[in-house]
């Protein structure tokens, strides 16, 4: 197992609502995720994941419940202790939301200096070299977003996630839309970074490679709510029939 | 009572519209000051529309001599050929003109632009990034072209004037300086001053809905076509709208 039994919550979701009109997606979600470990939700796709994760960061606001995170309550923070506690949530978006008009340099910079308004040019140059190399695309620093291949900009994307050096990181669907080869390597970068910073993780995915590969513990979304969670192999071994098409 | 579908649709629309304009208002004076993102959009909206605008603007001038002369000269008035146009750029030409063009350039970009980054997840990346992307995208664009558009219809209308005394002197002679005494001993405080206050109201109308296009595009990259598509026909249609309030209020206040 993960060995993470022990360790203090960082996040906690308790009895989660969310609505769209009359389509209730989220419906009573209930999550923990601990220091350190890497919780995967699977999930159909217009199943209520990413709306999930979009309640954590507080772009989206919930119905009803409560969200946790690192001990503060999202929903009672007014936008500037919001701003100062996304500093240590990291989010990597599904469509990489790379800004088309800055290079990568500048894309990288923007969080940095949005969020730490006093960082000199060196220290700035210094973080975005830093952050590159974890990914092995410093050579990429004065190009444009356009000029870089789908995992390329992947791998940008999590670089700027990571530049704020957060404690907590969000995934939403890390490897869709890339061949398997490069769903691979970026599984294997997810699970280097988060061992070099040991940071905690929610990995919103439906692509079980991916999840196999970097989860420690996994949370299936059905209805609306956690219908059953456990390791990888523990669900794969599951005589649920609602559970087994997920792995066939 | 039912209203029909399309009254609803643009009531919906009208009221989205208002709402985003207040919303302009309370985020445009509250701090944080996005500074370096407006001088940008400045530099962006401003300047390099200028050769788009001083293009239109002289051929236009030119074109309005041509035609004018033949009728002036069945009156027997073609001496009062560069007062007629002086008049007739500065009044409405001008600044019409150069909000329609702006409206095309400037409305379908900033729509395109917001439009895209909403799909992409751009808009929300910076909500993630400390940054309120309301404030940061949206009143720097719309402050912008209302700041810049009235700089750009006076320029525009001076070049539209040279153009209009290089068509003055295609058939007969005229100097430079008769030709400028006659534009500027012609036109009042009433003709000037009503068409440079308009070219703030149509800046302001071009980049709010342009914003409010962009920023409430949804469905893909068919919706950014959509949102780019809507801000140009919404924008230019409101210019001529504001122009026919403006034309009202200068009669009201005895201007005209």
């Amino acid at each position: 197992m993960n060995g993470n039994e022990n360790k203090e919550v960082v996040l906690l979701i308790r009895n989660l609502y969310k609505s769209f009109g009359s389509n209730k997606v989220l419906n009573g979600f209930n999550l923990a995720l601990k220091k350190g470990e890497n919780l995967a939700v699977l999930g159909k796709s217009g199943s209520g994941k990413s709306v999930l994760i979009k309640c954590i960061i507080g772009l989206l606001y919930p119905d009803e419940g409560e969200i946790t995170v690192l001990g503060q309550s999202i929903q009672s923070l007014n936008q500037d202790e919001l701003d100062h506690l996304r500093v240590k949530i990291g989010f990597l978006f599904q469509s990489n939301a790379l800004y088309d008009s800055m290079t990568v340099r500048e894309n990288l910079e923007f969080p940095l200096r949005r969020h730490w308004m006093e960082v000199n040019n060196t220290k700035a140059h210094e973080l975005v070299m830093e952050a590159l190399e974890n990914v092995g695309l410093a050579d990429t620093v004065n190009k444009m977003p356009a000029e870089l291949s789908g995992g390329m900009r992947k791998r940008i994307a999590l670089a700027r996630t990571l530049i704020l050096q957060p404690e907590i990181i969000l995934y939403d669907e890390p490897t869709t839309g890339l061949d398997p080869i490069t769903s691979k390597e970026i599984s294997e970068l997810m699970n280097h970074l988060q061992k070099k910073y040991n940071t905690s993780s929610i990995i919103i995915s439906h692509d079980m490679n991916c999840i196999q590969r970097t989860s420690d513990r996994m949370i299936l979304l059905i209805d609306g709510v956690a219908y059953k969670e456990g390791s990888f192999d523990e669900l794969k071994g599951s005589d649920d029939p609602v559970i087994q098409p997920y792995f066939e | 009572m039912k209203l029909p579908p399309n009254t609803h649709r643009f009531i919906e629309e009208a009221g989205a519209i208002t709402a985003f304009t207040s919303r302009f208002f309370r985020e445009a004076f509250r701090p944080r000051y996005e500074w370096n993102a407006f001088l940008n959009q400045c530099y962006i909206i401003g300047y390099k529309s200028l050769p788009l605008v001083g293009l239109t603007g002289f051929i236009m001038g030119l074109v309005l001599t041509m035609q004018l002369r033949p009728s002036l000269i069945d009156y027997g008035v073609e001496s009062e050929l560069p007062a007629m146009v002086g008049i007739a750029i500065i009044r409405e030409i001008g600044p019409v003109i150069t909000a329609l063009i702006f409206a095309g350039k400037i409305g379908s970009s900033i729509g395109a632009e917001l439009g895209s980054m909403k799909v992409t997840e751009q808009i929300d990346a910076m909500e993630v990034s400390g940054t309120n992307p309301f404030k940061y995208l949206v009143v720097t664009r719309v402050l912008a072209t209302t700041l810049m558009l009235p700089i750009l219809v006076l320029l525009g209308d001076a070049i539209s004037l040279y153009g209009a005394y290089l068509g003055v002197n295609i058939k007969s002679t005229t100097s430079f300086h008769l030709y400028f005494t006659q534009v500027f001993d012609n036109l009042s405080f009433g003709d000037v001053v009503p068409a440079f206050v308009k070219s703030y109201f149509f800046g302001f109308a071009v980049g709010i809905i342009g914003c409010f296009k962009g920023f409430n595009s949804s469905k893909g990259t068919e919706g950014v076509g959509k949102s780019a598509n809507s801000a140009v026909v919404v924008g230019s249609l409101l210019v001529f709208i504001l122009d026919l309030i403006a034309v009202q209020v200068t009669d009201l206040l005895g201007l005209n």
